[in-house]
């Protein structure tokens, strides 16, 4: 439970920080919340030579409204995600997943960037950015760039970041109740605070009687994120009711590739997909 | 130790003072500097020169030393010192094992430091002494070291097979004993075999009581302190007297050299009733250096190194009439030692012998255990010990036999429980049960959950399909504590005796000390140590101050387990009382110019009968001891006392449990609905503190039932080696507990009290699995696994059986662990 000695170095902007990893050479990590990195620090399972701190770079953190989009800065904390009178607006959806995060403790250090950027597929945030088609924008020697969320998480802890790159902001859609939307972020764990076995984030929009748009992320149904995409397809336009809602849910787990652990198999993992995701869009239709 | 010592006398019955500090749920005294850490935690302590020492920890499970070079390491920053097992094999000798359970058991010995071959994973290789604990565990890295891999042995039903390969080359089997109890032979029931060719109706189970982890909060912690031929040892222990006597045995210390403190302990649950071979390397290493060492283990070395308790395979076997009136018990036991015999490790199954027949009257019982070597860290005590893998197996047993005979499990359990007028009985085991009323626990219980109004919707869940289904699940348990009468344990081979000691000092002010030899690590002596003495004196509690835990103040001591202190160390405690107040009558009766015969003691007074105003306080003769100006000729000028208590029996908790389940056809998940039960616990002290320790230990429990498990994949590692898999249920994942009492006084020692700390751990476990299992019965479901995971349950409802061994399942696995997947993200992540 002790760590290597490590250079440490804490800018203050983002620029300073893209400084900090170029100069930091090929064994650099970035410590945003340090809800993962500091564990596998202290396990001696991760040593590395320099560790970039960004908890005082003030520009990554907090929530701006930029037209129909919401931006999230990277640093913001999952406690600042659960204050935030914007989220709570427009985005239930993540509210309602980062209030399964970990416990309080964790959740005051914890940020959305950071669990985004590690991209654990039992994270939480992860599928639900996939399932609000976030953008994230990645700055780095060469600039901004913007990506989609669809080709941000590459595979297991893999993403589109590259050497040298930071990732600073998310934008999100505005997904107002107001707008006929509905969400429910569904997680199935063995205890309170633990990682999902798995979990459903389900965004459902309705109009007269009728289902307009459905988006729905599982987590931990595969080594990334995934969308439940013909879960998605056969909700269009079907009536609001729990046989629709039971019959599109039963394809929640077509094309997932769960792996096995202690808590599940992956058979038992695809079988909780369609229930969760039953029980997560009936919820979030308001059934 | 100032106590002066009385002449031997014989015991005497003791009259106990009204009680009016017993019985009042005073708030703990000790707990304001315990929960803000305004105390000595032994990892706290700081001394002059002192070094850190780390160890090197095998990373195989079974293999030869067949190469280890530590010279790097001699060269890293500020180490001081590396030793190997072959620097310090001359003096480490073997850590005790103090209960050979059969004359013929198998005991290879146990270095506390591997000298040329490892038996677990973790089993220390190498120590690195430095003057800052991160210097000593970077070092650890430099060491190198090559083992030659040998067959793991990890399967119990395997390991006593013959061919299968050996933990240990220097015995002839993997069997460490054979123990065996016989109640035909034992002259304490009928023949065993008889009654079952005689018996309606058979039915056998095979129960597989897990692996588990004491998980105590704070870690265990070493601190020795060389003073040229002297040694100070601080270390989180439950047992600082019996860790003195087999230090010293071991280390060949002499015993009046060697000074034991278990400062503020943070919780043990017997995971720190053990003579650990840290302890030991500290001692060793600071008599080499002549510096003081200390030694901190992680989290990690906690789960991995300090010993699991459970890991038994059962096989048992219920003989009944139709109309269900039992008839025998067969129980055949495996039972994991783990690699090597630590402390009481043989010794924890063969407790349990006697309490599998449970409160039932049978007339023939017969018990075979098997102590096998595996490659797995050895296991020893937790939280009951023996109890409650007997009680598991006896209360599952019932539900089944109940389903067999068409009978309410309910009804199966009355018709077979001690009634309340059959007490003093004497069981097949050949204990004798003092006193109960298990009927009367069982009602009051049933009213408490709210019995017939759950049973109904259950019933109606059941019939409406749906897919939450209701089960209800019941244990009427009792348990053998306040350990122990000495001359029973050294019938039974256990190393030391069951007494325990206390003495009284009284100060010039009147202020009191107890000197407990109990020593508490979270269980609130102080509190209750300080309400007896309230009563017996007639002091005010606040003038009460309770020592314990250095072996300099408490001289005499057998420590804190197994449910004794109250009722073995708290008696001590009363005694000792007693005695204080003989002695002070004297000098009071001097005093008052009145025959000692006139004089009456109440309130803390002593006062002439009949004559209005002539009296003088306790309080009052402690000072005019202290001045010794005017006291009778003849006496010594003292009233301070010790005393010693053995008691002449165990005693026996009970009480009735029942678990209402809800269990989640689709997901498998289960979850508690409502938890009541009324436990008879004699005299209650504090009835705050009891209640503590029933959450407590229904949380363990619980937790044994649901959520806890040690696996080890198949090359002997530990898979549940953090708090991410090996899951501790908190606050969140329980019910609110409907608790009650029931008070028969034991009769056994004069407070009337049978223990309190292991009953809510006991009782639990099977009220819960026989809850989940109701639920889903009618789905075909007769047996799960413990813990009820999820899967499990889904599995056992969908695909039959118990719901399958989850370390079989994953050994299979393509994916990763939680902790693999931190380790990847170290290595792959970018932004964390």
């Amino acid at each position: 439970m002790i760590p290597a000695a490590f250079a440490y170095s804490r800018p203050t902007t983002v620029e300073e920080a893209l400084q900090a990893i170029a100069d930091g050479g090929d064994d650099v990590k970035v410590l945003a919340g340090g809800q993962s990195l500091i564990p596998v620090m202290r396990l001696r399972l991760a040593a590395p030579e320099v560790v970039v701190d960004l908890t005082r770079v003030e520009g990554l953190r907090g929530v701006r409204e930029e037209g129909d989009q919401l931006v999230v800065g990277a640093m913001t904390t999952h406690a600042d995600v659960l204050t935030d009178p914007l989220l709570a607006q427009y985005a239930q959806l993540l509210v309602q997943a980062t209030e399964t995060v970990a416990d309080r403790q964790v959740r005051r250090r914890g940020t959305f960037g950071g669990a985004l950027a590690h991209a654990d597929p039992a994270g939480d945030l992860p599928a639900v950015a996939l399932a609000l088609d976030a953008e994230f924008v990645i700055a780095g020697p060469a600039g901004r760039r913007t990506v989609p969320a669809s080709e941000f998480f590459v595979d297991y802890l893999t993403t589109a970041l590259e050497e040298g790159e930071l990732l600073v902001e998310i934008r999100l859609p505005k997904l107002a109740a107001a707008d006929g939307w509905g969400v429910r972020y569904e997680k199935f764990t063995r205890v309170a605070q633990a990682w999902s076995i798995v979990a459903v984030a389900a965004a459902v929009r309705r109009e007269g009687g009728r289902i307009t748009e459905a988006r729905i992320g599982l987590t931990n149904m595969g080594p990334t994120p995934l969308r439940a995409s013909a879960t998605e397809a056969a909700l269009v336009g079907v009536d609001v009711s729990l046989e629709t809602v039971t019959a599109a849910a039963a394809q929640a787990a077509e094309g997932t590739s769960p792996s096995n652990d202690l808590n599940a198999q992956a058979d038992y993992r695809q079988h909780l997909a369609q229930v969760l995701t039953r029980r997560a869009l009936a919820a979030a239709a308001g059934l | 130790m100032t106590a002066v010592e009385d002449p031997a006398v014989p015991d005497t019955p003791v009259d106990l003072a009204p009680a009016k500090e017993i019985g009042q749920a005073r708030l703990r005294k000790e707990d304001a500097r315990l929960i803000t850490g305004e105390t000595q935690w032994t990892d706290n302590i700081v001394l002059p020169g002192m070094l850190h020492m780390a160890m090197l920890r095998s990373p195989v499970a079974h293999g030869r030393i067949t190469h280890l070079d530590v010279s790097a390491a001699k060269d890293r920053p500020n180490v001081v010192a590396v030793f190997t097992g072959a620097d310090l094999a001359e003096e480490q000798g073997s850590l005790p094992c103090a209960w050979p359970v059969t004359p013929d058991m198998v005991n290879p010995g146990h270095p506390s430091i591997a000298v040329d071959q490892v038996n677990h994973v973790g089993e220390a290789v190498a120590i690195v002494v430095a003057r800052t604990r991160t210097a000593a565990a970077d070092a650890l890295e430099a060491i190198d070291v090559d083992y030659e891999p040998l067959p793991v042995v990890l399967d119990m039903e395997e390991a006593v097979k013959d061919g299968s390969p050996l933990v240990h080359d220097s015995t002839s089997s993997n069997t460490s004993y054979h123990f065996v109890f016989d109640a035909g032979e034992a002259g304490t029931g009928g023949d065993t075999d008889q009654a079952f060719a005689d018996a309606e109706v058979t039915v056998s189970r095979r129960f597989v009581q897990q692996r588990l982890i004491p998980a105590f909060m704070e870690p265990r912690s070493v601190v020795v302190q060389p003073t040229r031929d002297n040694y100070t040892m601080w270390s989180a222990t439950q047992i600082p007297h019996i860790l003195r006597v087999m230090a010293a045995s071991v280390t060949g210390i002499p015993e009046h050299k060697l000074r034991v403190i278990a400062p503020d302990v943070g919780g043990g649950f017997g995971g720190k009733l053990q003579v650990n071979p840290e302890e030991i390397l500290a001692l060793l290493v600071a008599r080499r250096l002549g510096k003081p060492i200390k030694w901190t283990e992680t989290r990690g070395e906690s789960l991995m190194t300090a010993h699991h308790g459970r890991d038994q395979v059962q096989f048992v076997d219920i003989a009944a009439d139709r109309d269900g009136t039992v008839r025998g018990l067969r129980v055949r036991l495996l039972a994991s030692m783990g690699a090597y015999l630590r402390l009481i490790t043989p010794g924890v199954p063969a407790l349990g012998a006697f309490m599998f027949p449970g409160i039932y009257k049978f007339p023939a019982y017969r018990f075979e255990c098997d102590g096998v070597f595996t490659n797995m860290v050895p296991t020893d005590a937790y939280r009951g010990a023996g109890r409650p893998e007997a009680t598991f197996a006896i209360e599952r047993i019932m539900d089944e036999l109940a389903v067999e005979l068409g009978m309410d499990p309910l009804e199966l359990r009355r018709k077979n429980w001690i009634n309340a007028d059959e007490f003093p009985f004497t069981t097949v085991a050949g204990l004798e049960y003092d006193s109960g009323d298990y009927a009367q626990a069982t009602s009051q219980a049933l009213e408490l959950l709210g019995y017939d109004e759950l049973r109904a919707e259950q019933q109606r869940r059941r019939e409406s399909n749906d897919p939450v289904q209701l089960g209800i699940g019941f244990s009427t348990f009792t348990e053998m504590c306040g350990l122990a009468p000495s001359r029973v344990l050294g019938s039974l081979s256990f190393g030391a005796g069951g007494w325990e000691s206390a003495s009284i000092r009284m100060l010039p002010t009147g202020k009191v000390e107890v000197v407990t030899g109990s020593t508490p690590h979270g269980q609130g002596h102080e509190t209750a140590w300080s309400q007896i003495v309230a009563d017996q004196l007639g002091v005010p509690f606040e003038d009460v101050e309770v020592l314990h835990g250095d072996t300099a103040i408490s001289s005499r001591g057998l420590d804190t387990y197994g449910s004794r202190s109250l009722v073995v160390g708290g008696t001590a405690v009363v005694k000792a009382a007693e005695k204080v107040v003989q002695k002070a009558r004297a000098i009071a009766a001097h005093l008052l110019e009145a025959s000692e015969d006139d004089l009456e003691f109440t309130d803390g007074k002593f006062s002439v009968k009949g004559t209005p105003g002539a009296s003088i306080g306790i309080q009052e003769v402690a000072l005019a001891v202290f001045a010794a100006h005017d006291y009778p000729e003849g006496i010594e000028p003292s009233i301070d006392s010790e005393a010693t208590f053995d008691p002449e029996n165990f005693s026996f908790p009970h009480g009735t449990h029942i678990c209402a389940m809800e269990i989640d056809t689709e997901t498998g998940f289960a979850k508690i609905r409502k938890y009541a039960c009324v436990d008879d616990v004699g005299t209650i002290v504090n009835p705050l503190i009891v209640e503590g320790q029933v959450h407590g230990g229904l949380a363990q429990g619980i937790a044994q039932a649901m959520f806890e498990e040690a696996i080890y994949d198949a090359e002997g590692n530990l898979t549940t080696g953090s708090f991410v898999d090996y899951l501790i249920p908190s606050a969140a994942d329980l019910p609110h507990f409907d608790t009650g009492n029931t008070v028969h006084e034991a009769t056994s020692n004069p407070l009337g009290a049978k223990g309190v700390g292991e009953a809510g751990c006991i009782a639990s476990t099977p009220a819960v699995v026989n809850a989940a299992i109701d639920a889903v019965r009618h789905l075909g479901v007769s047996e799960l696994r413990m813990p009820l995971t999820p899967e499990r349950v889904w599995r056992a409802i969908h695909e039959g059986g118990d719901g399958g061994d989850r370390a079989a399942a994953t050994s299979n696995a393509q994916g990763v662990t939680s902790s693999e997947a931190a380790t990847a993200s170290a290595t792959e992540g970018d932004q964390q």
